[in-house]
């Protein structure tokens, strides 16, 4: 397997406040990634900077053997995409616009959408299950619809790394399990590969074939989530008591916490 | 563009071409069309045709200046007077009208208060390299008020005549009175809603958010530094030869966006014809509502546009 993005001696943040100090990582094709790590740990920032939105104040990140600082942001938003917590959109867009609008990358100036562009944002419709509420405006669905037509946009982009900051933070349990069971499925069939970061340490096992764990803008450690997720890390990292055991019926690492109080 | 958007686009250019008719054929005398053709009534009619030249000029202007702010301020409210250029161009005429300088120059005068202004405001709102939405809007309505603060200290303490004069100005005319100071108005105002036209994509884009547009490939800081500038630049052409005209640039596109959805590759031609159609319409209500006398066509903006906001707001409401 190739390396498909490589993140070599990373420091940035906002202003001169450097939040990320000194990340290394590679990424492989066909990796599902999560990026897990308290409050302030730099978990969103290493996810900007990967996308550019923010400009590293020292070292780079490598996609595809180029570095994403030269190349142009069309052409990396061809490559890359990138869901966030929650978009708030201005105006009332129909679902299949905003999802259309995954294909600007792909289209010069005044240029309009052909069958072609249609047809990727129908397969996205189709993958993210939102063809049934295509014609409908984005603020009368549900939070959790709204988020797989993000998804969905983001899939229009046809990109080969999909970028996600806590896509399911503010859904609830079923919702969460039916967007990550979307993305693993998009990890297995297409081969997408994808990064993502998340609070719930047990979604993080459950679905991501590696982990990365963050602890004040450096990596803690970085492996499978049995190797990461022990309840020696998750102790000295997050400063909590908690039980590491299995789910009996994935049988993959489960975290449970602890009161203090009786 | 698809069958639905041609339609409507149809139905909007009729509204346009009933509002010509009536701008044309209404005023203080009333002339049917055919009297209009007439050799007697010709001075009539370039008269008429050049206000409305001005009306059109001006609808399409504060449209598109209007959604082109809403959306790089992501602001609902915005409109092309919020950033404070308007209130420079006014300053800089009541000055120009205070200090007796010939008529002709106070578009020009009017111009250049405009752009300092914007730079002003630009300066103001600069973080490092970056220019945020909300410091642009915070700059912005403080030097909008501390120039109105001027203007009517200005006003207070000069005659009755400079005082006429600067009401006028204030609450805008379509007096056309100079073809070429219109043509020179107009194409600024015509390669404006060009470039924001070719901009389109990216104003859909940013509607999604800042960030967001970033990931579809889109520098949003150029973006809404070229769009400032742009939509500041209209402003400035449009004061100039009009005074200020409130309401049209914040309501057409909301009424628009009501009829054609928010789209900005067809919100913005559909906003540039129903703006001209209201301008027309309301300039013939100014001239012809106490004719002879003419009511200032800021105050007929206001007074029609915000029951009609109202009404659409309200049913856009009950559907949902």
């Amino acid at each position: 397997m190739q390396n498909l993005l490589q993140v070599n001696n990373l420091v940035g943040g906002y202003g001169r406040e450097m939040v990320i100090k000194d990340v290394s990582f590679m990424i492989k094709k066909g990796e599902f990634v999560g990026i897990i790590g308290p409050n302030g740990s730099g978990k969103s920032t290493l996810l900007r900077l990967m996308s550019r939105v923010l400009v590293p104040g020292h070292g780079g990140v490598i996609f595809s053997g180029r570095d994403i600082a030269r190349m142009g942001l069309k052409d990396l938003a061809c490559q890359v995409a990138f869901v966030s917590q929650d978009t708030a959109i201005n105006f009332s867009f129909s679902v299949e616009e905003i999802v259309l609008m995954g294909r600007i990358p792909h289209l010069k100036r005044l240029q309009s959408e052909v069958r072609k562009d249609f047809d990727i944002a129908e397969r996205a419709l189709s993958l993210t299950d939102t063809l049934g509420i295509r014609k409908k405006d984005i603020d009368g669905i549900s939070a959790g619809e709204r988020q797989r037509v993000i998804i969905a946009k983001a899939l229009a982009q046809e990109p080969a790394l999909l970028l996600l900051d806590e896509p399911t933070s503010h859904l609830d349990i079923g919702h969460q399990v039916q967007i990550l069971d979307l993305l693993k499925k998009l990890n297995r069939r297409d081969d997408l590969t994808i990064v993502m970061v998340l609070h719930d340490l047990n979604l993080a096992s459950e679905y991501c074939s590696r982990i990365i764990l963050l602890d004040e803008g450096k990596i803690f450690k970085d492996g499978t989530p049995d190797e990461v997720l022990t309840y020696q890390n998750i102790e000295s990292v997050y400063k909590t008591i908690v039980i590491v055991n299995r789910n009996p019926l994935s049988s993959k690492t489960y975290v449970m916490l602890v009161s203090r109080e009786k | 563009m698809n069958k639905r958007w041609k339609v409507k686009f149809l139905f909007l250019f009729l509204i346009l071409l009933f509002a010509v008719v009536l701008g044309l054929t209404r005023g203080a005398v009333n002339l049917s069309l055919s009297e209009l053709f007439l050799k007697a009534n010709s001075y009539v009619l370039v008269l008429r045709s050049l206000r409305i030249l001005t009306a059109i000029v001006v609808g399409m202007g504060l449209s598109v200046a209007g959604i082109a702010l809403q959306a790089i301020l992501r602001n609902p409210l915005a409109e092309p007077y919020l950033l404070g250029t308007s209130s420079g161009a006014g300053l800089c005429a009541v000055l120009a009208l205070v200090l007796g300088v010939s008529s002709v120059f106070i578009p020009l005068a009017a111009f250049i208060g405009a752009v300092l202004t914007m730079i002003l405001v630009y300066s103001l709102a600069r973080q490092g390299s970056r220019i945020g939405a909300q410091s642009l809007i915070l700059s912005g309505v403080i030097v909008s008020v501390a120039l109105s603060a001027i203007i009517v200290f200005l006003i207070s303490i000069s005659t009755n005549e400079v005082l006429h004069g600067a009401l006028w100005w204030l609450w805008g005319s379509m007096q056309a009175y100079d073809f070429k100071l219109l043509i020179a108005a107009g194409s600024i105002v015509v390669l404006g809603i060009l470039a924001v036209f070719v901009l389109a994509q990216d104003l859909n884009a940013i509607s999604l958010g800042e960030e967001e547009a970033v990931h579809l490939g889109i520098d949003s800081e150029s973006l809404k530094k070229i769009l400032f500038f742009v939509t500041s630049l209209i402003t400035a052409a449009l004061v100039s030869i009009c005074g200020i005209i409130g309401f049209v640039g914040l309501i057409i596109p909301h009424i628009v966006r009501l009829l054609v959805g928010p789209n900005h590759r067809i919100l913005i031609p559909s906003s540039c014809i129903l703006g001209a159609a209201f301008m027309v319409f309301c300039d013939m209500l100014s001239r012809t509502l106490f004719a002879p006398m003419e009511i200032p066509i800021g105050v007929i903006t206001a007074i029609i546009g915000a029951p009609i906001f109202i009404i659409l707001l309200k049913r856009k409401q009950s559907v949902k």
